[in-house]
């Protein structure tokens, strides 16, 4: 400290005397004096511990007007009441806190924010809570492994979990998904493609005719299929009925999401093959496909998702069986979702567990359906991955070898030009700028 | 070089301007390529076409019998010539009603919470877990309605305590809210009067719109312009300032529109509605009492044992649905497409 004041007197001796005062204020900002400044980094942190005191006080004080009222004030009850008075009530003490000392946009800018919060935290805790819930119901069943391996061609609604399961639903899923993408996934993306390579008022008209279909209740496609297939085709009720609903409802899902994903490819791509001359065919074929990769399969991937939970198609198309049946051109077939529905008809606890283990697979076949998409895509065509960009800088280092070896041949032949005919530089064009020059020509006459 | 380029003679400016003309060749491959997409868009534009035009066909048959009465009756013995949406229509509009008003609050902040509140590094897990949910089978949600919310949440114990309960006594006055039949002070009263009601299946549906509802909207808000954004807080907007004059404006349209497609969504929903609801065939404006009706329902109800009549009075109430869920979407696409945020949403 002494140097400080040393300093100041120094500076004070030749400045004004009002600087002198505003610098013994802060000795410590003295230029020079490494030894004593206190920087001070500023805090960015949008709270301080007075907001959060603010909170958590009125969260008490909530809960405690709130057990009051309930428990000694008013004859209320139940636990949902308690919360939703309990909440309320946190609002308008948090309000009342605020208030105090701040202005009024700081107290809705606060209030907003925790209204925004909170509405977010029901969702999302409500919508983690239907999975788990339903994996934890299903539970009881999984633990049997025979509900895995049997069907319930022999199991009555009061026998036990450790008799019958659901192999016929399984099989059924798959069979009935494996003819539905068979449909959707080569139409669905020709479809796409013709959309964005084909421009016109035909293709327009497509795309509007695509998106209205996208609006087509599930249940009115399983009815549309249920009417011609089945009641005008006379086609019994089975697998490839159900696949054909199910196409009907993932075909416009599918359209849709890879129309999207190919407008993004960017124009530059499409225009540099173009461009070395490649033809409208080989650019889509090895350009813009390639580039989609990804972001087609995430389509195709989310589209299948929907297509294995959609009940209501399977519902009026493929019948009711309890027998494993793995022809899917004859006889009614089940799956998964089906079954789900039809074991939680029944009033037997057993029934309903089972129908709560179908529904537990049918989920983690959607979530690893879901996890394989998020994997697979979710990037922009060009955002590439870490191995991704890895394999492009190994192939271009291969381009480049091979580049370089074929200018090196090249360079040989042209020492000796006739062992490669088809190498020879061509003759360097000698009087031919003289002929092609309009302007110098008069020139030269006159 | 520049000597390559001859200038132009003098009467050049006289020669009318023709533009070149562009002769591409197009190659075997292509004109075959070009062919085959073609015939897969023609393809699908068919089965798409065919769907309304058969469904349009087969309905006729049941709407010249009906007549207008088709739209006023609230019955439905279509083999008795006495059939009608009335109810049905009145039960699925009241149910995706239901749906919209719980949905939208919830899945607006979601989306707002997740485009403007949530840490940097979470942001891609909140994203990723509500497409996740808008992946789940509905009968999922349905599973969880019927054996969660409804009774032990709603409707709970032998007099069914709980919210809808707690509605119709203290707000029974507003008729939307009453329930006929109801006493609270019957002690003899049983909780079935308000279950199967339209409130819980708009709860449940509600629950499986929302995720479509949050990722439209939270695709709208991310695309708010940086530039903006940061003028208001560079004058001294707070953060819920900034979104009340930049966020919520620029996404207006994608929010309107949003609402809509879940509308639509809700409109043609079956297996959750299926299971809650208790199906009655009169006009049901009570939401929290037991009983309602929905056209895909009605139709999941019904098809099986629907002689050639009959299956053509349900084709003409698919119909109705169809058309009211492509009116709701040609809107909402609409709405969309002429917002700031512009069709790419």
């Amino acid at each position: 400290m002494t140097s400080s004041t040393d300093i100041s007197v120094d500076i004070t001796e030749s400045m004004p005397v009002v600087t002198a005062d505003a610098r013994d204020g802060s000795p410590g900002r003295e230029p020079g004096d490494g030894s004593t400044t206190l920087e001070t980094r500023r805090s960015l942190a949008t709270i301080r511990p007075s907001d959060i005191a603010a909170l958590g006080g009125s969260a008490i004080s909530a809960v405690a007007l709130t057990t009051l009222l309930f428990f000694r004030l008013l004859p209320l009850s139940g636990v949902l009441g308690f919360v939703v008075v309990a909440y309320l009530l946190f609002l308008a003490v948090y309000t009342l806190i605020l208030s105090v000392d701040e202005t009024w946009p700081t107290v809705r800018d606060r209030l907003a924010s925790v209204v925004v919060h909170s509405l977010a935290c029901v969702m999302l805790a409500a919508l983690v809570f239907v999975i788990t819930y339903t994996f934890w119901r299903g539970r009881t069943a999984l633990t049997h492994l025979n509900f895995f391996s049997q069907d319930m061609a022999r199991t009555g609604p009061l026998d036990p979990l450790s008799k019958g399961g659901i192999t016929h639903a399984m099989v059924g899923t798959l069979y009935e998904v494996s003819i539905a993408l068979a449909i959707t996934v080569p139409l669905g993306i020709t479809c796409a493609v013709f959309l964005n390579e084909i421009p016109g008022r035909f293709t327009r008209f497509v795309r509007t005719i695509c998106e209205a279909m996208t609006a087509l209740p599930s249940i009115v496609a399983g009815l549309f299929i249920y009417a011609t297939v089945i009641l005008s085709l006379g086609v019994e009720k089975s697998g490839f009925a159900a696949g054909l609903a199910i196409s009907v409802e993932m075909l416009p899902i599918i359209i849709r999401a890879s129309d999207v994903v190919l407008r993004l490819v960017p124009g530059t791509l499409r225009e540099a093959a173009l461009g070395v001359g490649a033809s409208q065919w080989r650019t889509v074929w090895n350009v813009v496909l390639p580039t989609t990769r990804s972001g087609l399969t995430t389509a195709v991937i989310l589209g299948t998702a929907r297509g294995i939970g959609e009940t209501s198609p399977v519902l009026l198309t493929a019948g009711f069986s309890s027998r494993f049946n793995a022809d899917p051109t004859s006889g009614p077939m089940n799956s998964l979702p089906l079954a789900t529905f039809f074991f939680v008809k029944s009033p037997e606890p057993s029934m309903i567990a089972r129908g709560f283990g179908a529904a537990t697979v049918l989920m983690a076949l959607v979530l690893l359906l879901f996890i394989t998409a998020r994997l697979i895509g979710g990037r922009a065509p060009g955002d590439l991955s870490k191995r991704q960009q890895r394999r492009r800088v190994t192939g271009s280092a291969r381009d480049y070898v091979r580049v370089s070896e074929a200018r090196l041949r090249r360079e040989d032949a042209e020492l000796d030009p006739d062992l490669i005919p088809g190498l020879r530089p061509p003759e360097p064009p000698t009087q031919a700028f003289d002929v092609v020059d309009p302007d110098s020509k008069p020139r030269k006459k006159s | 070089m520049t000597t390559a380029y001859a200038p132009m003679p003098a009467d050049a400016d006289e020669l009318p301007d023709v533009p070149r003309r562009l002769n591409a060749r197009v190659e075997p491959s292509d004109r075959s390529f070009r062919f085959a997409l073609r015939g897969g868009g023609l393809t699908v534009l068919s089965i798409m076409t065919l769907i309304g035009v058969f469904l349009s066909y087969r309905a006729l048959q049941a709407l010249k019998v009906a007549k207008w009465s088709f739209l006023t009756t609230s019955k439905w013995e279509p083999d008795s010539h006495h059939f009608g949406i009335a109810a049905i229509i009145t039960g699925t509009v009241l149910i995706a009603l239901v749906a919209i008003v719980v949905a939208v609050p919830l899945a607006a902040a979601t989306a707002l919470f997740i485009s403007e509140y949530a840490p940097r590094r979470l942001k891609r897990t909140f994203v990723s877990l509500v497409d996740l949910m808008a992946a789940v089978p509905s009968v999922v949600y349905a599973l969880w309605g019927f054996f969660f919310l409804q009774p032990v949440l709603l409707v709970h114990g032998e007099q069914g305590n709980g919210l809808p309960r707690f509605l119709a006594t203290y707000f029974g006055w507003f008729p939307l809210f009453h329930v006929t039949g109801a006493d609270p002070r019957d002690p003899l009263q049983t909780a079935t009067v308000y279950t199967s009601s339209t409130f819980v299946a708009g709860l449940v549906v509600s629950l499986m719109v929302a995720p479509i509802v949050c990722s439209i909207m939270r695709e709208v808000f991310s695309q708010a312009p940086v530039g903006e954004r940061e003028a208001a807080l560079a004058l001294g907007a707070t953060r819920w300032g900034m979104i009340r004059s930049v966020v919520l404006p620029y996404g207006r349209g994608g929010m309107i529109g949003g609402t809509m497609l879940g509308l639509g969504r809700a409109l043609g929903e079956t297996i959750g509605v299926y299971l809650i609801i208790s199906p009655v065939f009169s006009i049901q404006p009570h939401i929290l009492q037991n009983g309602t009706n929905s056209v895909s329902a009605l139709i999941a109800l019904r098809y099986g044992e629907a002689s050639p009549f009959a299956t053509s009075a349900l084709m003409a109430a698919g119909l109705v649905l169809f058309l009211m869920t492509l009116v709701v979407n040609f809107g909402a696409s609409s709405i969309v497409a002429r917002s700031r945020s512009g069709a790419a949403s």
